[in-house]
């Protein structure tokens, strides 16, 4: 009963959405670049060093949105690197991503004791934060206020920019020829566009909501870099957009779904539940999210086929 | 007035392939210009040239009159000049709309003027009578309907000139009727059409000039009325080729393949093979006509092992066939030509050596006893296989997939009949093939019926099968619409009836006829 108590409560609907907001942001990246026929695997990397470059940049100049731009310079430069060896070098796609992600690790610790002294926290140096919203007149109407107020500026941008992809993907130039060239690149070649130009475009967008992701945990979630904070939340984002065949809105629901696991594990630390258990919920939600989606499109096919042959 | 003229081009590859030596290429406004040539010819490599796919390395190009310079497909877009490939360039989950207007969008503020798309598509169908829905997607379209809307891409971007790289080889003879009706019209609104194609009785259709290629030459630019198909021929492949099939009467002999109350039902219960029961004799022919997709290549997947089956039975030499057993299937002997040979015939990336060998793993003679590969007589073997069936290649150690298609076509039919197959299943042998292997390939299948083999034919070139079957079956909906034992007795207008549905024989005479 405590659980389902403390389920239902507004804290915990403040605590889903504080842990979706990252797996929202580097999602919908990770959907702009799957859909220009892009694995990108380095979305860990992307959004760890880009959580620690957003506080130095912070901390350094005093200003957030300094801060803001560092983080989004490194993620763009690390985007920048992984479609260069990709695209111009033709390197593994799989392999670019993994360096990345095993470069972010190293760098990440190597810059943070360079600048702190330490290899675990930023902790001794002030950072500045993205700051919480209230939304005015709806933050004094109950339940509603409590449940769409105050959270933090980035989460209602992460929503926002769910629609926002949608509606580049769906209804603009770029976002036509993204679709078509993860399809069949064949088609964008022969119509004289640049197969590499909209799959670059497609890694620097994606580049932009994984740093935006990474910066939120450094900046929104905590208040300062701890090494490896990133956990997994990249592949787990990539792992959303499978489940969410790749649609914005689809994607978004997946992550939901990831993070109230998430959240939940953050709950039920509390209870007598062996804490390795707890951790391993997020991770496992996600295996058993992919398998019920896998077999549900596989009846989904089949029923279709069933249909047209009806 | 010339269109466009290509001077003195010639293409050398880094790897010193010279695909296209001095070819001059001439091409007048309004008219439909035939490029023939054999598989590898250079055909598609002097397109390539002319769409700015590639780069020549020395020669002119001239379009209406003014010397230009072609780097990309963006800049023959430009002047007018429009591919259609022979692989279709579509996006399959987009709309028709989405698909033209890629790279062309109209926009309206940051978004796509989808209303305005449409208008566009719709406008353009009905000038150019061909008319799709512009909402549909692609992938529920049909090969046909796929052709129009290749066209109408190329057309909404402008061109004047349009590239048709074997337009027909996907086609049913129906829609090639319709895209023949719709090429006309295109050239009479003052079109120019290049027609790539090496089936003489579609250029002689068409076509008002043909421009011959061979080993990268250019053999001469005729007018179809003053040039003979024996003449073209003896052009494109260098020698005189027998047109027609020379044949002896078969000697039919024991029963070898017994299908029997066969079906295969799609998921759901529509049947693709419908009840059907045929022999196959020793020393027969048996060819399968049809238009594409009436259950031949379910059938065919069946008698391989490759499809599985709900009803009925089939007998190998009056064992059954199982689904799935295709290495019990083979060492019966039973050799296969698939339809699709670039998927399922070859493994592109091996050597030419290696494909031979792929279904004689578990020979002693290759492998010896501790399973490692004896490789002089490997090299002894497949050297004498290029030999035999004449195999053009720099080496057999070369990958598979720098072969033109014949040549494919050839190494395919060497490892299958080298295995000693009593029964060939050959689907499509000859599709996409050039002339000379076609020929080759056909004389192929007639010596091993000759050797008390049998061959089961399917074929959409109703003049193989006219000429090579001893009996002709036509499947129509998953059914055998009719049986035919007497080929003389019947035309291909008479055939093309049947494989429509139009006609039907008699059930009874159908089951009698096919055992």
């Amino acid at each position: 009963m405590t659980v389902l108590s403390t389920i239902f409560s507004f804290q915990f609907v403040d605590m889903w959405l504080r842990v979706a907001t990252p797996l929202i942001f580097t999602s919908m990246g990770a959907v702009v670049c799957e859909r220009s026929g892009v694995v990108n695997l380095g979305l860990e990397g992307i959004m760890l060093s880009a959580a620690l470059m957003g506080v130095l940049g912070s901390a350094f100049s005093g200003s957030l949105f300094i801060g803001l731009l560092s983080g989004l310079a490194m993620g763009l430069f690390l985007s920048a690197v992984f479609a260069y060896f990709h695209l111009v070098l033709k390197a593994n796609e799989v392999l670019c991503g993994t360096a990345i992600n095993t470069f972010a690790g190293g760098f990440t610790v190597f810059m943070l004791e360079i600048v702190t002294g330490e290899k675990g926290t930023s902790a001794s140096i002030k950072s500045m934060a993205f700051p919480t919203v209230d939304i005015p007149i709806i933050q004094h109407i109950p339940v509603l206020g409590q449940l769409l107020s105050g959270h933090n500026l980035l989460t209602y941008f992460a929503f926002i920019m769910v629609g926002v992809l949608w509606y580049l993907l769906y209804k603009t130039p770029i976002g036509l020829r993204i679709r078509a060239v993860g399809e069949n690149e064949h088609a964008i070649h022969s119509v004289g566009i640049s197969v590499t130009k909209v799959r670059f475009l497609a890694i620097m967008i994606c580049g932009v909501m994984a740093s935006l992701g990474g910066m939120y945990l450094s900046m929104g979630y905590l208040n300062m870099f701890v090494r490896d904070m990133v956990a997994g939340r990249g592949f787990i984002s990539l792992a959303a957009n499978a489940m969410g065949h790749a649609t914005p809105v689809g994607t978004m629901l997946s992550a939901l779904v990831f993070a109230f696991f998430d959240g939940l594990s953050n709950i039920l630390q509390a209870l007598k539940i062996p804490s390795e258990f707890v951790q391993m919920l997020p991770y496992a939600a996600t295996i058993v999210g992919l398998v019920l989606y896998s077999i549900q499109r596989i009846n989904a096919v089949k029923r279709h086929k069933a249909k047209s042959f009806a | 007035m010339t269109a466009l003229r290509m001077e003195h081009i010639t293409k050398v590859y880094p790897n010193g392939v010279v695909a296209n030596r001095d070819i001059v290429f001439d091409v007048a406004v309004g008219e439909i210009h035939a490029l023939s040539g054999e598989n590898g010819a250079g055909k598609t490599t002097l397109m390539k040239i002319l769409f700015g796919e590639e780069t020549a390395t020395e020669g002119k190009i001239f379009i209406h009159g003014e010397e230009q310079y072609i780097h990309t497909s963006q800049d023959a877009l430009k002047l007018g000049i429009g591919m259609v490939h022979q692989h279709f360039m579509l996006v399959p989950s987009l709309t028709v709309t989405e698909n033209i207007i890629l790279g062309i969008e109209m926009r309206k503020g940051l978004s796509i003027d989808y209303t305005q798309s449409k208008k566009l598509v719709q406008e353009y169908g009905e000038k150019y009578h061909m008319y799709l829905d512009p909402d549909a997607k692609v992938k529920d379209l049909s090969v046909g309907q796929k052709q129009k809307l290749e066209i109408l891409k190329v057309l909404i971007r402008g061109a004047k000139i349009l590239i048709l790289d074997e337009p027909t080889a996907v086609l049913t003879p129906q829609e090639t009727a319709e895209l023949f009706t719709e090429l006309k019209h295109l050239r009479n609104e003052g079109f120019t059409i290049i027609f790539i194609s090496h089936k003489l009785s579609e250029v002689r259709e068409l076509c008002d000039h043909i421009t011959i290629i061979r080993k990268g030459e250019s053999k001469g630019v005729y007018a179809l009325a003053d040039i003979t198909d024996e003449e073209i021929s003896q052009k494109m492949v260098g020698r005189d080729v027998e047109l027609t099939i020379a044949r002896s009467e078969g000697k039919r002999g024991k029963t070898l393949l017994k299908v029997e109350n066969l079906s295969v039902l799609e998921e759901g219960g529509k049947p693709r093979v419908d009840n059907v029961s045929f022999n196959l004799h020793e020393g027969e022919i048996l060819g399968i006509a049809g238009v594409e997709g009436n259950g031949q290549s379910e059938l065919v997947d069946v008698i391989t092992g490759l499809g599985n089956f709900q009803h009925g039975s089939v007998l190998f030499q009056n064992k059954p066939i199982k689904y799935n057993h295709v290495k019990e299937i083979r060492e019966a002997g039973i050799g296969h030509i698939p339809e699709d040979r670039m998927s399922i015939g070859i493994a592109s990336n091996l050597s030419i050596t290696e494909n031979l060998l792929a279904d004689k793993t578990r020979w002693k003679e290759f492998f010896g006893k501790n399973g490692l590969l004896i490789k002089q007589k490997i090299r002894s073997f497949s050297a004498k296989m290029v030999e035999d069936y004449a195999i053009l290649c720099r080496d057999p150690e070369v990958p598979i997939s720098s072969l033109s298609g014949g040549n494919i076509q050839k190494v395919v039919l060497a490892r299958e009949l080298s295995s000693k197959p009593q029964l060939i299943v050959a689907n499509q042998p000859t599709r996409g093939v050039d002339v000379g292997a076609t020929e080759f390939i056909r004389k192929q299948l007639l010596s091993m019926r000759d050797a008390g083999g049998a061959v089961l034919l399917v074929s959409s070139d109703l003049r193989e099968l006219f000429g090579l079957s001893d009996r002709l079956l036509v499947m129509y909906e998953g059914k055998f619409a009719a049986c035919i034992t007497d080929l003389t007795s019947i035309d291909e207008q008479g055939l093309g009836r049947y494989m429509l549905g139009l006609d039907t024989q008699d059930t009874e005479m159908v089951m009698r006829n096919a055992q």
